[in-house]
């Protein structure tokens, strides 16, 4: 089969500084807005300084827990109202915190943005956390972590994260543990929410049919005015050591058919100068095509799972590079062998050229269809915007991304993907 | 924007049908192959036939070997995948819009040329056992398979797409060809195209790809009615874990059948608004629907609720699903809903709240079809049990239906006689030891 030709991406479609309107206000939040008249609706996201880092020891859970909490009532509407103005719109509004900051997103018709900004407006700056509704949502947290405890899948990823990122910040979920839920008084929520819900460091993205002017007003008179000085500065994350030996753990999920794998190391921070290297060379070991050459060997050659492939989830901080299956109890091992053996491998050589063009041309291809919709045109700007990439990032990005060699990912690859320092976490029936 | 407008069918020689619409918003394109086969021509003994068959097209052919084939797509920046359901079974490339020939050229090839190598049948065949263990692991597919079981004694509904264990054991390699050759051909098949493209162009190429194949064979029809149920089912499951989760499930008319909007509407007020949306597009939530202010939020009898009633070509199920509450009986949880479902059946309910189902489907639609996937998605999908006009007509069907109507289905389906009510009763509390 003849290599496909690559014709170069038309830059001037792309979303850039002739169509993205970017604004600071006053009180320290950044709005950025791109007009999109094909479309009927609004795509709306964003992210403030409130996610999960914050939490204390023995309260984990408390950043997801104020957030899901903030749409249970507002100083003006309780939740059946929220929840009327929203549904009846057709609209949608959710807070869903990370470790460093709670995100946020919605979505309606473009007439009913102007509603839509009012009531972020109202769940950010006005929430009343009521009691009742508050153990409503602690019911319903509790019965999320009884269905995690469950999953194989999640509770490999738990494991991973213990052995991964022993001493560091990271190391603790998002969602919390059972009794740390309980241990959360309204109080702390009240207080959680003062503290940190703030306009300081304050990102928020429209994209769809509304013309720039107007969504920069529509936010300025909805959130403009709003003030926390009691935000404290955004946390540093430190790096996490590598362990010294590969170290293996198994948890028993009694009564299940499969076994879930998460295996992998800490890897590098998304402003990482050796980070898009390591990503083409990620989507080499186990994504492009059929889960790259982890989906090669463990699924299409030797049949031992529907999925196996690997993720790099490079953030403000060190996030994990890992390596994700499901197997059959019996069939764990020798699917550990196989993926252990492709990572050895992978950092044993460079890529090949056929491989490393391969992965150039799927990333460079697939960005127009990234950017189809309103929502995928948010996410682009919110990544722009946290990372400091620049407006014109999307136009420099087929060069940059065409520039990288064999050697430099091979490099980024070494420097973080030691097979012999693995943290390998399993879940599943008994060994 | 002409997002829902009838568009013509063009049909083949060979018997394929063809639905285009050119879409310019952006220099992309979806391509889309249904084939009328799903689990529903399944027999016992061969049941997971066609989802296992679906996972052998991406093993290859003499033109574009497994590991070739996926690259080629790959490397043009595509997005791929397959589905296989109770009706049918379909493939789709979404690509740039220069690029698309080559998803054509694919598509074309593998409808007729797949090679069936015995060695790759058997290095699949422990994937796909390995796609249902990994289902295992979630004790709602153990609930919702007995409650299949339960409602379909007679139509291959009641089994599961991915099919039973002893099966996935047993066949082989022949049984997948012949699966393979009876369904899968020009005749049998629907092909449907969204995006940057020219019709006249594109029409000429796909003759240029298809018309030389065979029509094919007359596909085997299972036929297989299902006869009225006779008082109501009731099962428990029991398994791991500390949740409890309860299935209520009515027989329910076909997608075709006038009855199928106003209970869609009914099930829009009852669990809330859902949409055709396959590909992004988003939710919206149901915190106001019937079901969640009384179960939810007024009697902390259930932590979440949710219901469907799938398109499909013959009687299907209406479901309603709980999470019950940690704190609640789930006998109690069950009757709130019988007394939920009686209002219905007792009280009219307010044209208001009718004209909010349909607000609410139309911004699904807004929302939905502004990704072309999504478009072609719903150009081939209504073709497998209705038509296109289907769809377009879907939000004027929604917006006929009175609150009579509702009334009228909940009365003659929501009832006892014709239901299965399922239970997964956790018995234990898992084992949180290393």
């Amino acid at each position: 089969m003849s290599k496909q030709e690559f014709t170069p991406l038309k830059t001037e479609s792309l979303p850039g500084p002739h169509d993205i309107t970017r604004v600071e206000l006053e009180n320290g939040t950044t709005v950025l807005v791109r007009p999109n008249f094909n479309s009927l609706s609004i795509a709306l996201s964003g992210y403030l300084q409130a996610g999960s880092l914050y939490d204390p020891e023995d309260k984990l859970g408390l950043a997801d827990f104020t957030a899901d909490t903030l749409m249970r009532g507002t100083t003006t509407r309780s939740f059946q109202e929220l929840y009327d103005s929203l549904e009846s719109m057709g609209a949608s509004l959710g807070v869903s915190p990370g470790a460093h900051t709670a995100g946020f997103g919605g979505k309606s018709l473009a007439d009913d943005l102007p509603s839509l900004l009012d009531l972020l407006g109202d769940i950010l700056i006005n929430p009343v956390f009521p009691e009742a509704d508050v153990e409503k949502v602690r019911s319903q947290l509790l019965t999320g972590l009884d269905l995690r405890s469950q999953d194989t899948g999640e509770m490999a990823d738990l494991g991973f994260d213990q052995i991964a990122y022993a001493g560091h910040p990271y190391r603790f979920p998002s969602d919390g543990y059972p009794e740390t839920i309980r241990a959360i008084q309204v109080q702390d929520l009240v207080d959680f929410h003062a503290k940190h819900y703030g306009p300081q460091e304050m990102v928020i993205v429209i994209v769809g049919a509304v013309e720039p002017d107007r969504a920069v007003a529509l936010v300025k008179e909805k959130l403009g005015s709003w003030s926390n000085p009691n935000q404290p500065e955004p946390i540093q994350v430190p790096e996490a050591p590598p362990l010294e030996k590969t170290t293996r753990q198994h948890q028993i999920v009694e009564g299940k058919s499969q076994t879930d794998i998460v295996l992998g190391v800490v890897g590098p921070r998304r402003n990482w100068e050796g980070f898009y290297p390591a990503l083409l060379g990620n989507s080499i070991l186990g994504q492009f095509g059929m889960m790259g050459r982890i989906g090669e060997s463990v699924r299409n050659k030797s049949g031992l799972a529907y999925y196996a492939y690997s993720s790099l989830s490079s953030s403000v901080g060190p996030g994990p590079w890992t390596v994700a299956a499901g197997v059959a109890p019996e069939n764990l091992d020798r699917a550990l062998d196989l993926i252990q053996e492709e990572i050895r491998k992978f950092v044993a050589e460079p890529v090949s050229p056929e491989e490393l063009a391969d992965v150039q041309s799927n990333y460079v291809g697939k960005l127009p269809l990234t950017l189809e919709s309103n929502s995928g045109v948010a996410s682009a700007l919110l990544t722009m915007e946290r990372y400091q990439l620049g407006l014109d990032y999307l136009q420099g990005y087929e060069q940059m991304i065409r520039k990288i060699t064999r050697e430099a990912i091979l490099e980024a690859s070494r420097q973080y993907l030691d097979p012999d320092r693995l943290a390998i976490s399993t879940a599943g029936p008994p060994l | 924007m002409t997002m829902l407008e009838p568009i013509p069918s063009i049909r083949l020689k060979n018997g394929l049908e063809i639905k285009l619409k050119e879409i310019h918003t952006a220099p992309l394109i979806s391509s889309w192959v249904w084939y009328r086969v799903g689990s529903r021509d399944e027999l016992p003994g061969k049941t997971g036939i066609s989802h296992w068959l679906e996972h052998m097209q991406f093993k290859g052919t003499e033109k574009f070997p497994a590991e070739e084939r996926d690259k080629i797509i790959a490397r043009a920046g595509g997005a791929w995948n397959a589905f296989t359901y109770l009706d049918w079974t379909t493939y789709f490339e979404t690509m740039p819009a220069d690029k698309i020939d080559l998803a054509l050229e694919i598509e074309a090839d593998r409808m007729t040329n797949s090679t069936f190598d015995p060695e790759e049948v058997e290095s699949e065949r422990t994937v796909v056992m390995s796609e249902r263990q990994g289902r295992e692991n979630n004790p709602s597919f153990w609930l919702m398979e007995a409650i299949h079981q339960a409602a379909f004694r007679i139509h291959s509904y009641g089994h599961v797409i991915l099919g039973d264990m002893v099966d996935l054991a047993t066949m082989g390699r022949d049984d997948l060809y012949q699966h393979y050759q009876s369904y899968y051909s020009p005749s049998n098949a629907v092909v449907s195209i969204a995006g940057d493209f020219d019709q006249e162009e594109l029409l000429k190429r796909l003759k240029e790809l298809y018309e030389g194949l065979p029509s094919g064979p007359e596909p085997p029809q299972v036929n297989r009615p299902e006869p009225p149920q006779r008082g109501e089912h009731r099962l428990m499951v029991e398994g791991p874990g500390d949740t409890v989760l309860a299935e209520v499930s009515y027989h329910a008319p076909p997608a075709s059948q006038e009855d199928f909007f106003p209970l869609l509407i009914l099930d829009s007020l009852l669990s809330g608004p859902q949409g055709l949306n396959m590909f992004g597009g988003g939710g919206i939530s149901n915190k106001t629907s019937r079901l969640y202010t009384r179960m939810v939020e007024d009697e902390d009898l259930a932590v979440s609720v949710s219901g469907s009633l799938p398109a499909t070509i013959d009687p299907y199920l209406y479901s309603l699903n709980l999470i019950v509450h940690p704190d609640a009986d789930p006998e109690r949880a069950l009757q709130a809903l019988d007394g939920e479902i009686q209002r219905l059946q007792d009280t009219l309910p307010g044209e208001d709240e009718l004209q909010r189902a349909a607000k609410q489907t139309r911004a699904l639609f807004a929302y939905g079809g502004e990704s072309i996937t999504n478009q072609a998605f719903w150009m081939g999908f209504s073709e497998m049990f209705a038509s296109y006009e289907w769809v377009t007509g879907y939000l004027d069907s929604l917006e006929a239906v009175t609150p009579d109507d509702v009334q009228r289905v909940a009365r003659q389906y929501l009832v006892p006689q014709n239901r299965i009510v399922g239970v997964y009763l956790p018995h234990n509390k898992g084992n949180k030891g290393s």
